[in-house]
């Protein structure tokens, strides 16, 4: 997915005089092809995350649209007053390429962890946040990024996920997309949580039991017209993110529940990191099953609320 | 380079090995300055690890936390046998250092830029508690692109924090390439100097110079101290020295443990 993104950045750069390319201290030999062809446009400028990003909004300020890429969890916790400010209130059209969204970086312990970044980029005023399933949906959304006229903040997984979304659905950004017909349930997912849906909706199958995925890509601005269509036509309802449980997509649509239809929220459950620091190490999968974001955890919860329905 | 280096090395590639990955040139880089800490400077005890008397280091470079881990197994704070579990699921030695998980570790760090304000407050502290403890805190190059460290740096000479050794690890490199090219840091010693530390330079390799260095700590009797320690990234490991591809590797295969291995024969 980061490659991915990252290719398209320096397509964009080559068709685009306005993107400029801005990494802290990434990997040796990133986007060295661009560096080379446009070494104007790109720039390595160290270790310091808020300074990266104060530059970015005054590049934008002249007329640029920077891309930004580095560590999901540095670029959100420790530059939030430079995106609030500099990016959010002034409202530029800066892209945030975050790379290792949720626990990706398992093995390196919560200091790597971007678990909270949904919830508070969400909260700021202007920002856009999407979380692509897969490589393929990156590069429809990076295409639509060019002309998007506010900042974004684009949440990458581990790279080599399965791809599970589909040309024929397309890609706007604020749009989410039904992977999946619902029966009596519906998986809202974002991020690579769509993959893990759509295994436990084969699973419930086997039982009988009809669900969907809506794949909520952008988290902000959220699809109310998908959801004032979908949540009423289901009995239970899932939302599952690698995100804790605060603040991220689940919070998001209790919140449009509360605003514009209570009586849908009782059918909601949430699944999503509990509330403390990652304790353990391992790899993001061991991680994920700790804390019960697992196929057969989807299935359990999608059967538990559909009894209760 | 003598047996004991060798032997401390050792102990990160068994680290390496235990997790199949690790930060390796950042960690083989810090060896000597680990070594000469604790075999010649800082007070501690391994089976007190709390032990409130005793002189505080934090690695605010935490990717480099093999070379913390090799010392402190080495010094007993736990069985060496605790390196083959490093990065693993219930593992306390993950692949930064968390304070409360590791003994000995005195902080947790990972993000890079936290390790100097930390220290600060550390050493304001035995300063009003009137502790004679000292506080050394170990930071990498490209680490000190962060302002962070620099709005510590004038906070600790505000408070002439004599109690307070800060290091950096000037091996040249950071994650992307040479600082040089990324961003570079001279006049380095000029810029600590101007921040309000009395600055020494030393071969970060160099045990007798080390030795002769921690000696004479601290430098002044007004200022907080800066010790530049010129080293090299991956020392040791003639493949991997100065290479900047060799800052960190995932997927170490047993071919790699052992060549890893061969160089410290
Ligand atoms: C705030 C922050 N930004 C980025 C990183 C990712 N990162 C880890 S190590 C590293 C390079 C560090 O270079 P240096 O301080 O010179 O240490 P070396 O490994 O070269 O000894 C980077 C960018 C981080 N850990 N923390």
């Amino acid at each position: 997915m980061r490659k991915t993104a990252l290719n398209c950045v320096y397509d964009l750069a080559k068709q685009d005089e306005r993107i400029v390319f801005i990494g802290s201290d990434l990997g040796p030999g990133v986007l060295g092809a661009m560096k080379s062809e446009i070494p104007e446009r790109f720039f390595m400028e160290g270790i310091s995350e808020q300074h990266v990003i104060g530059m970015s909004a005054g590049l934008a300020m002249e007329g640029f649209i920077p891309y930004v890429n580095t560590i999901a969890t540095f670029l959100t916790r420790r530059c939030y007053e430079q995106i609030a400010l500099d990016l959010c209130l002034q409202d530029l059209p800066v892209r945030l390429i975050a790379s290792g969204g949720g626990v990706v970086y398992a093995p390196l312990g919560p200091t790597h962890l971007a678990v909270e970044d949904i919830a508070i980029m969400r909260a700021l005023p202007n920002m856009t946040v999407v979380a692509p399933c897969d490589a393929d949906e990156m590069s429809r959304l990076m295409a639509q990024t060019l002309d998007w006229p506010h900042p974004i903040y684009i949440r990458l997984g581990k790279g080599g996920d399965a791809i599970v979304s589909r040309e024929e659905h397309g890609f706007e950004i604020g749009k989410a997309i039904l992977l999946q017909e619902p029966g009596a349930g519906l998986f809202v997912t974002t991020g690579v949580m769509t993959q893990l849906a759509l295994q436990a909706v084969d699973l419930l199958k086997e039982e009988g039991l009809t669900c969907g995925v809506l794949h909520i890509h952008t988290v902000k601005p959220l699809d109310h017209v998908a959801l004032s269509h979908w949540l009423p036509k289901v009995k239970g309802v899932v939302t599952v993110e690698e995100h804790t449980r605060i603040g991220g997509l689940g919070s998001a649509i209790l919140e449009f529940c509360n605003d514009q239809m209570p009586g849908q929220a009782a059918k909601i459950a949430r699944i999503g990191i509990p509330d403390h620091f990652a304790e353990q190490y391992g790899s993001q999968n061991s991680l994920l099953a700790h804390w019960g974001i697992t196929v057969e955890t989807l299935c359990n919860v999608m059967r538990k609320q559909l009894q209760n329905a | 380079m003598d047996q004991r280096s060798k032997q401390l090395r050792k102990l990160i590639v068994r680290g390496l090995e235990g997790g199949g990955r690790g930060h390796i040139g950042s960690s083989m880089s810090l060896v000597e300055i680990m070594r000469v800490l604790f075999d010649s400077y800082l007070r501690f005890r391994p089976s007190d690890a709390t032990w409130p008397d005793r002189d505080r280091l934090i690695l605010s470079k935490g990717h480099g936390c093999l070379a913390l881990y090799a010392i402190l197994a080495d010094k007993g704070f736990f069985d060496p046998e605790e390196l083959d579990s490093f990065c693993k699921f219930n593992a306390r030695l993950g692949g930064h250092p968390e304070l409360g998980k590791v003994p000995g570790v005195e902080a947790s760090t990972g993000a890079l830029g936290h390790g100097l304000p930390m220290a600060v407050g550390m050493a304001l502290a035995a300063k009003i508690k009137k502790q004679s403890h000292r506080i050394v805190v170990i930071m990498g190059d490209g680490e000190i692109n962060e302002g962070t460290v620099w709005e510590a740096a004038m906070s600790a000479s505000k408070h002439q924090l004599t109690n307070l050794i800060a290091m950096v690890d000037y091996n040249k490199l950071q994650s992307y390439g040479a600082t040089k090219e990324v961003l570079d840091l001279e006049p380095l010693a000029d810029k600590w100097r101007a921040f309000g530390f009395e600055v020494v330079e030393v071969d970060g390799h160099d045990m007798s110079a080390l030795e002769n260095l921690v000696a004479r700590l601290p430098l002044n009797a007004q200022k907080p101290t800066a010790v530049i320690c010129h080293t090299i990234k991956g020392k040791g490991i003639p493949f991997a020295e100065g290479k900047a591809e060799w800052h960190h590797k995932s997927g170490l295969s047993s071919d790699d443990i052992s060549a890893l291995y061969e160089c410290l024969l």
